[in-house]
């Protein structure tokens, strides 16, 4: 089976040429394979969110190769790394990032709308994935009216847009309780186990990594360690 | 359909920031409001003047005569003004005969279509036993008759057998037979009526009674009760105990000619033919349409001066817009980030700044034209009380186009530095 993720060799430095040259990933090699959940793990300046980058393709490698989906990612110019991002990934911060000044529904359109598809159809799917994450009847609400958990899976209906190859999770419960939390994750499984979803986790939180397939630790810049998890929420 | 988003996207977003918008569109809306304003009083008095020109006869040329420049100068000694007792008188010899005339039209024949003569008697009397009305006694060849475009209530306007017999008939208005005939207009034709002017009486037979209409009076300001009685114009130089001559008529021209050009060869062949050797006057010919010409020359030149005054507040309120899209693309940078990792291209956040500025442009220069057209509305009856309000359609269709260019010109920059984020760095923007 052709991986989803092929990333070879790594390398990310920063300040290239200058004194302060810094390189934060030192080779890195991951493959992940289509329904895989797996789970990124590693403590604040292991290079997490640098990899994530890599992996959303928001940035480039400065060596290695990574193919998306079998695309080269290194071989892209800036449109089509935007093709690629709106077609194969779905993001979910965080901090959510929800557009604050549209309702629900049309943030859900979003990637849709960047994807080109026509009104009617955008306005469909939208219902549909505003009602599989069970926020149908808020679907006009402005994200400010919404609770953090109703905002976080508004934001993960939205990255279901266009029927990404992966979902690309950054820390998704970081702000939320732990029930909340909790939710968001029973959805996450449910996308990867009744949806197919390929879905990588960025966490620090070695208990939600547990939930994963499979977890790979992450640190100074280095794969340092890669065992398989339980797969499912609870012990 | 992006572009459908975008507007929707930018107008909620000025909903949402009301105060900000409007002191924002407040460069623009001046801008537009004045350049609107000073554009509808143009398009107003310049409508209103050329329409009053084109009634008065754009295709006429005017010959006068009058005093020699070099005769002016040395019997004003210097002062512009030639009204006063050294102004000298014309002499018979001085004036056009009909003669002089025949001969000007016929050199002129592809080019002068008419003449149109008139011999003003002045202020007199309509007189019927006790009762009497204020008249002006008007001598009027044919082609000047047909010009007054009369709507006859009653009998007929003249014949050519009473312009050359100089037959004493006149035509009276309905005001004046209403005031001193006191019978219908069918009775009154084809009496005798007596006209007194500087105690003479003069007799004529009524032959027509035409409607008497306010609007076209040159009177109807200064609360003139006096109408038109019109004469024949030979019949007017016999009454008045002249030869028939003239110091100031019309030529109405060929609608093909080239009346400039003809203005200048027709004051050159009378000069040369029949004044000549005159020491103290004169020919002198202008046309309406010149006149019209150096008057909207002046409107537009005095409209271009505001304009690059309301260019300049425009360009203010431009940089205005252009401030306030750098303080919302900053404000927004990690919106910007979002639309980026969900796909957006960096055409597509231009192309959404670039709409946002451009709308917030057309809503300003919206407001401006309303204000810009109410205010013209008011100011135009300030400036010429009566001009009729036209609505400067090219200006709005202009400032419509000017409001688009400014938001293009100063939303380019804001929107090409969004467009250029890194959105890493703008996914993290706290």
């Amino acid at each position: 089976m052709e991986p989803i993720i092929d990333a070879r060799g790594i390398i990310k430095r920063y300040y290239i040429g200058h004194p302060n040259e810094l390189e934060i990933l030192h080779g890195i090699d991951i493959k992940v394979y289509p329904g895989e959940f797996v789970a990124i793990v590693g403590a604040s300046g292991s290079g997490k969110s640098t990899l994530m980058n890599i992996l959303g393709v928001l940035d480039k490698p400065t060596e290695g190769t990574y193919y998306l989906d079998g695309v080269d990612v290194g071989e892209s110019d800036d449109s089509e790394l935007s093709a690629i991002r709106n077609q194969k990934i779905g993001f979910v911060f965080q901090t959510y990032n929800l557009i604050s000044r549209q309702s629900a529904l049309k943030n859900v359109e979003l990637p849709m709308l960047y994807a080109g598809m026509k009104g009617r159809a955008r306005f469909k799917r939208a219902k549909e994935l505003m009602a599989m994450v069970g926020m149908e009847d808020r679907m006009y609400h402005n994200p400010d009216e919404l609770s953090g958990g109703q905002k976080q899976r508004v934001a993960i209906a939205r990255a279901m847009g266009n029927d990404p190859a992966m979902i690309l999770a950054d820390e998704p419960t970081g702000a939320l309780d732990t029930k909340t939390g909790r939710m968001v994750m029973d959805i996450f499984h449910r996308l990867n186990e009744v949806h197919g979803k390929t879905i990588i986790l960025i966490t620090h939180s070695p208990e939600l990594a547990e939930e994963t397939q499979r977890i790979l630790t992450l640190s100074d810049g280095l794969i340092v360690g890669e065992r398989e998890g339980s797969g499912h929420a609870g012990i | 359909m992006l572009v459908f988003e975008n507007i929707m996207l930018a107008l909620s977003g000025l909903k949402a920031n009301k105060t900000r918008s409007i002191l924002t569109m407040l460069g623009i809306i001046i801008g537009i409001a004045s350049v609107i304003a000073i554009m509808t009083i143009g398009t107003s008095l310049t409508q209103s003047v050329e329409h009053q020109m084109a009634e008065m006869g754009a295709t006429n040329i005017t010959l006068g005569i009058q005093q020699k420049r070099s005769e002016e100068e040395e019997s004003d000694s210097g002062m512009m003004f030639n009204r006063g007792p050294w102004r000298k008188e014309l002499t018979d010899d001085d004036y056009l005969t009909g003669e002089d005339l025949d001969d000007i039209v016929s050199h002129f024949s592809g080019e002068i279509e008419g003449v149109l003569k008139v011999n003003e008697l002045g202020n007199s009397k309509l007189k019927n036993r006790n009762n009497t009305a204020d008249i002006r006694v008007s001598g009027m060849n044919d082609r000047n008759l047909e010009n007054e475009k009369l709507e006859m209530l009653a009998g007929r306007i003249f014949t050519s057998r009473d312009q050359e017999q100089k037959k004493k008939v006149i035509l009276l208005s309905d005001r004046a037979v209403d005031d001193a005939l006191k019978v219908s207009y069918e009775e009154a034709l084809g009496q005798i009526v007596t006209v007194v002017r500087e105690n003479k009486f003069y007799h004529y037979t009524l032959v027509g009674v035409y409607r008497y209409d306010d609007s076209n009076s040159m009177y109807s300001f200064s609360y003139d009760e006096s109408t038109t009685a019109y004469i024949p114009i030979l019949t007017s130089f016999n009454d008045a105990h002249t030869p028939e001559r003239y110091s100031n008529l019309d030529l109405v021209c060929e609608s093909s000619t080239n009346i400039d050009d003809l203005v200048t060869q027709i004051e050159s062949y009378v000069n040369k033919r029949y004044y000549r050797n005159n020491k103290s006057f004169e020919a002198s010919c202008y046309s309406m349409s010149s006149m019209v010409e150096s008057y909207t020359s002046m409107l537009s030149s005095i409209s271009l001066a505001i304009s690059v005054i309301a260019g300049i507040s425009l360009l203010v309120g431009g940089i205005g817009v252009m401030n306030i899209m750098l303080v919302s693309i900053q404000e927004r940078t990690r919106e910007i980030g979002t639309r980026k990792a969900l796909g957006a291209k960096n055409s597509s956040i231009r192309m959404q700044f670039i709409v946002e500025a451009i709308v917030l442009c057309i809503v300003g220069g919206a407001i401006g034209i309303i204000i810009g057209i109410i205010a013209g509305y008011f100011a135009t009856p300030l400036v010429d009380e009566e001009a009729e309000f036209f609505l400067p359609v090219n200006g709005i269709f202009l400032s419509v186009g000017f409001s688009v260019a400014v938001g293009v010109f100063f939303g380019y920059y804001p929107a090409n530095k969004a467009a250029k984020m890194n959105p890493i760095d703008a996914l993290r923007y706290e």
